[in-house]
C-alpha cells in the first residue's frame, strides 16, 4: 500500500527533504507555521511520512483526509504530545520571530502561543464554563504560591481582570448566560464552542481546531463556519483545522492540504483539491 | 474587542435551554438567576418511573412487586446477620448464647429497611440528575446545609447568619474545655487531628486526583521529626512545628518526582508501596529506636509557664475547669484548632487561586490541562508537596499529645481512614472533609455503647453513604461568580464568591448582589449588536 502513494516522497527523507513538499503553487510568505519532513514512527508504523507543509500568517487551512491519514498525529506532534521521529517545525508567533518546536513540551509549546481543541471534546466537565476560561489563562497569571495564600492586592486584582477577561470573551461567544453552569450539563454545541472559547483564552497565534464540527448538525455546522471566521478575525490569528465535514472545508478554509496514509498527497485551494484526481482516489478508492 | 454581529441564540442550537433563557439582551441578570434552577438543563432520564401515572390496577402490582422484592431481600439480610445478632458467644463461660427471641425484630428491621431502601435508591435515581450545578464554596464551618432547594436552609447562606453562625461555633468551639471532661477534649483532639489530615490528603486526592494511599507516611514524618529532634538535640514543640512540616513537605517532594509519569490505580499501588518502605524502615532501624518507638515527648510549652502547677489551681477553684483536667492538653486543644482554622483558611483559598485551578484541571483532564499551558509537572509536585505539609504539622501535633509513637501508630489503616474521610466527607469540599472526619472519628465513641454493634453500625454507615450519596456528605462546590457592573471601569466580571442558591453576597462584592436585585442592566460592552 505503501508504495502506490509515494510519487512526493521518494526515497528516505532527510530532517531537510524540502523536495518532499507537495507543489502547493506558491510557498507561504509569512508562515506562521512550517514543518519540514516531520517523520512519526510508532513501532513498525509510520504515522507520518515526511510531512512539509505551511499555514500563512492570518489564513485557514484545512488538513482533511481520510480516516486513519494521521491527521491528529500531526497535531499531536504540533502541540508536544508525540515527539516526531524526524524533521523540523518551526513556529512564528510573529513576524521575524521563529521557535523550533521539536522538543518543548506541551505547556510551552501552548505559552509560546499554540492553542489546540481535541476531536472528542476534553473540556473541565466538573468545573463551571468561566473557571474552563479562567484555567487557559494560567499562562499569563502570575501568582504562586505565596500570593495564593496571602490573597495580597496584586493577586486580588489579577484574579478580577482575568475573570473580567473570561467573562468577556465567553460573552463574545454566546456564553455569557452560561458562565456558572457545570461544563458538562452544557448542550453539546455549546461544549465544542466553549472548548474553542478556552483555547483562545490563551491568547494564541494559531489555533489548531482538530474536528470542531463532530457531532454537529447541519444548522451548527453553517455556525461554526462564521464562528471560525470570526474568531481569526477579531482574535487576529491564524487557524489549522483537520475536518471531515467538506462542505465545512470547502467554505472556510483558504488552503487545503490532503493526508494520506500518513503523507502529504496534495494541497491547494478548496476548488482545486475537489477535483485532484489523488484526493477522488484517496476517498473514494480506484475504479 | 471587535464587535462582529454574531447571533448568540443560535450558536448554542435550539436545544440549548441555557442559551435559551438567557436572551443576548440581559446576560448579567441571565446568569444569575440560572444558577437557581440548575436542573433545566437535563431533563431526568429513565429516573421518574415512580411518578408515571399508572391505573390502579398497575399501581397494586407494582406494590406487590416491590413487596415481594423486599420479602426477599430481608429474608436474606435476616439470614446473613443471623451470627452477629442471634448467636452470642459467652467468653466468660465459654459457650454460646442462643438469642432466638431476637430473630423477629431482625426480620422486622430488615424488612422495614430494605423498604426505605428500595425507596430512597428510587429517589436517589431521580434526584441524581437534579443535582446541583454548583454550590456555594464559602467558608465552611456554616457551609453544612443540605442540598439545593431547601428554603429555611438556605436562609444560612445570608452572610449576617453566616458571621452570626461562625462566631457562635469559634465560641462554642473555644469553650469546650471549660466545661467538659478530659476524655472529651482528648477525643476532639483526635478529631481535630485528622481534620487536619483529610484537608491536607483532600488537596492532593480530592483537588488535584492524585489517588495517595501513603499518607500516613507524611503523618508519621512530621511525629518523627519532633520525636527524633526532640531525643536527640533537645527541641522543643515549637521549634519542631515548622520543622515536622518542612520534613513531610520534602518527602512530599522526593516521593513526588519518581511517581510523576503516573496516576490513577498506579499512582496509589507506589504510594501504597512507599508508606510500607517508610513503615518497614522506621522498624528496622536503629537510630529510630525501632518498633519500641520513642517515648516521653513533651507537651508543647507556653512562654514557660507551668500551666498544671500554676494556672491550673486557680481555674479549677473557680469552677471552670474538670478537676482531672490536664491543661496541657488544653493547651494542644488550642493549637489544632488554631491549625485547623489557618489549614481550612489556606486550603479555602488555594482553591481559587490559579495554583488551586491547575490542580483541578490537573484532576479532571492531564490533556487538556496541559494544552492549557500547565506545567503539569509542577502542578502535581506542589500538590503532592502542600498536601504532605499538612500531615507533618499533624504528626508533630500528634507526638505531642499522646507523648509515645511508634511505627505502629503510621500503618495502612491510618491512611484508609484518611481517604474514608475525604471520600465520605465529599472529595474536593472543605466542610465535607471536616463532617466525614468528625463523623468517622466521633462515631465510633458514641456508638461505644453498642459494643458488639458498634463496628457492624460503623460499617453500614459507611455502605450506605457511598450507595446514597457517592459524592460524599457535602460534595465539592464550584464557586459562582456574580456578574456585576463594577463602577468606573465600565462594567465587569465582578470575581466573587457568590452562593449557588443565588442569595449569596460575595466578600469580594462591594454591592450585594442578591438573586432578585442583580444588575439588571447589562455593563457597555456587554449587549451583543
Amino acid at each position: 500500500m505503501s508504495g502506490e502513494n509515494a510519487p512526493l516522497s521518494p526515497g528516505v527523507p532527510g530532517p531537510e527533504a524540502g523536495q518532499a513538499a507537495p507543489a502547493a503553487g506558491d510557498s507561504p510568505r509569512d508562515p506562521v507555521l512550517s514543518t519540514s519532513g516531520v517523520t512519526m514512527i510508532f513501532g513498525g508504523l509510520t504515522a507520518l511520512s515526511d510531512v512539509s507543509f505551511a499555514v500563512e500568517r492570518g489564513s485557514i487551512t484545512a488538513l482533511i483526509g481520510p480516516n486513519g491519514a494521521g491527521k491528529t498525529t500531526l497535531f499531536n506532534c504540533l502541540t508536544g504530545i508525540y515527539r516526531p521521529s524526524r524533521g523540523t517545525m518551526t513556529f512564528s508567533p510573529e513576524p521575524g520571530r521563529n521557535i523550533p518546536l521539536r522538543r518543548l513540551a506541551p505547556d510551552r509549546i501552548t505559552c509560546l502561543g499554540i492553542a489546540r481543541t481535541f476531536q472528542n471534546i476534553r473540556l473541565f466537565n466538573n468545573l463551571t464554563v468561566l473557571e474552563n476560561v479562567l484555567i487557559a489563562c494560567h499562562s499569563r497569571m502570575k501568582a504562586g504560591l505565596l500570593g495564593a495564600l496571602l490573597r495580597d492586592r496584586r493577586t486580588r486584582e489579577e484574579e478580577r481582570a482575568m475573570a473580567d477577561f473570561s467573562y468577556r470573551l465567553l460573552e463574545r461567544y454566546g456564553l455569557g448566560p452560561a458562565v456558572n453552569h457545570l461544563a458538562r450539563n452544557l448542550p453539546y454545541g455549546a461544549q465544542r464552542r466553549l472548548e474553542i472559547v478556552r483555547a483562545l483564552a490563551t491568547r494564541p497565534a494559531l489555533l489548531l481546531l482538530d474536528e470542531p464540527a463532530a457531532g454537529l448538525n447541519i444548522s451548527e455546522t453553517r455556525e461554526l463556519d462564521s464562528l471560525i471566521r470570526r474568531v481569526r478575525d477579531s482574535e487576529e490569528l491564524s487557524v489549522l483545522l483537520i475536518e471531515h465535514d467538506m462542505s465545512l472545508v470547502m467554505s472556510v478554509s483558504d488552503l487545503v492540504y490532503v493526508l494520506d496514509y500518513g503523507a502529504l498527497i496534495a494541497a491547494g485551494e478548496p476548488g482545486d483539491i475537489r477535483r485532484d484526481p489523488k484526493v477522488v482516489k484517496a476517498y473514494l478508492g480506484e475504479d | 474587542m471587535t464587535q462582529a454581529p454574531f447571533s448568540v441564540k443560535g450558536q448554542a442550537g435550539p436545544a440549548s435551554a441555557a442559551a435559551a433563557s438567557g436572551a443576548p439582551g440581559g446576560p448579567a441578570a441571565a446568569v444569575h438567576a440560572e444558577t437557581a434552577g440548575p436542573s433545566g438543563l437535563s431533563g431526568p432520564p429513565a429516573a421518574p418511573a415512580a411518578a408515571s401515572p399508572g391505573s390502579k390496577a398497575a399501581l397494586l402490582r407494582r406494590l406487590a412487586g416491590e413487596l415481594r422484592a423486599a420479602v426477599i431481600s430481608a429474608a436474606w439480610l435476616t439470614f446473613l446477620a443471623l451470627p452477629l445478632v442471634v448467636f452470642r458467644i459467652n467468653s466468660a463461660f465459654g459457650k454460646i448464647d442462643y438469642l432466638w427471641g431476637r430473630l423477629p425484630k431482625l426480620a422486622a428491621v430488615t424488612f422495614l429497611a430494605t423498604l426505605a431502601w428500595r425507596f430512597l435508591l428510587r429517589r436517589t435515581a431521580f434526584s441524581r440528575v437534579k443535582e446541583a450545578v454548583s454550590e456555594a464554596g464559602g467558608p465552611p464551618p456554616e457551609g453544612a446545609r443540605g442540598p439545593a432547594g431547601r428554603s429555611w436552609l438556605s436562609l444560612l447562606d445570608r452572610a449576617p447568619a453566616k458571621k452570626a453562625l461562625f462566631l457562635a461555633l469559634a465560641a462554642f468551639l473555644l469553650s469546650v474545655p471549660f466545661w467538659t471532661s478530659p476524655y472529651v477534649v482528648l477525643i476532639l483532639i483526635t478529631a481535630l487531628i485528622y481534620i487536619t489530615l483529610g484537608l491536607g490528603l483532600n488537596i492532593v486526592v480530592g483537588v488535584a486526583g492524585l489517588l495517595n494511599l501513603g499518607y500516613a507516611a507524611f503523618f508519621g514524618v512530621g511525629a518523627y521529626t519532633f520525636g527524633l529532634l526532640h531525643s536527640g538535640l533537645g527541641l522543643g514543640f515549637w521549634a519542631c512545628l515548622p520543622l515536622g512540616a518542612l520534613s513531610a513537605t520534602v518527602l512530599g517532594l522526593l516521593l513526588g518526582i519518581p511517581v510523576l509519569r503516573l496516576s490513577g490505580d498506579y499512582l496509589a499501588i507506589v504510594t501504597l508501596g512507599f508508606a510500607e518502605i517508610f513503615r518497614l524502615v522506621l522498624v528496622n532501624v536503629d537510630f529510630t529506636n525501632g518498633p519500641r518507638g520513642i517515648r516521653n515527648i513533651p507537651p508543647p510549652s507556653l512562654f514557660g509557664i507551668d500551666l498544671n502547677g500554676a494556672v491550673k489551681p486557680f481555674l479549677a477553684g473557680k469552677g471552670l475547669l474538670h478537676p482531672d483536667m490536664d491543661l496541657n492538653k488544653v493547651l494542644i486543644y488550642f493549637i489544632i484548632l488554631a491549625i485547623v482554622a489557618l489549614t481550612v483558611l489556606c486550603v479555602y483559598r488555594l482553591e481559587n487561586s490559579r495554583l488551586g485551578r491547575a490542580w483541578l484541571a490537573l484532576r479532571e483532564d492531564e490533556v487538556a490541562c496541559q494544552a492549557m499551558g500547565i506545567n503539569r509537572t509542577r502542578a502535581k509536585l506542589t500538590a503532592f508537596a502542600l498536601g504532605s505539609t499538612w500531615a507533618g504539622l499533624a504528626g508533630v501535633v500528634f507526638a505531642s499529645q499522646i507523648t509515645f509513637i511508634s511505627p505502629a501508630s503510621f500503618d495502612f489503616m491510618l491512611s484508609v481512614m484518611v481517604l474514608s474521610i475525604v471520600v465520605l466527607g465529599g472529595m474536593g469540599s472543605i466542610p465535607g472533609v471536616m463532617i466525614g472526619a468528625a463523623v468517622l472519628i466521633l462515631l465510633p465513641e458514641y456508638l461505644r455503647e453498642f459494643q458488639d454493634y458498634r463496628m457492624l453500625i460503623f460499617g453500614l454507615i459507611m455502605v450506605l453513604m457511598m450507595v446514597f450519596r457517592p459524592q460524599g456528605i457535602i460534595p465539592g462546590t464550584r464557586r459562582v461568580y456574580l456578574y456585576s457592573p463594577s463602577p468606573g471601569a465600565g462594567g465587569g466580571a465582578a470575581p466573587s464568591a457568590g452562593d449557588g442558591e443565588g442569595q449569596g453576597e460575595g466578600p469580594a462584592a462591594p454591592s450585594p448582589a442578591g438573586a432578585s436585585s442583580a444588575p439588571a442592566a447589562p455593563a457597555g460592552p456587554a449587549a451583543p449588536s
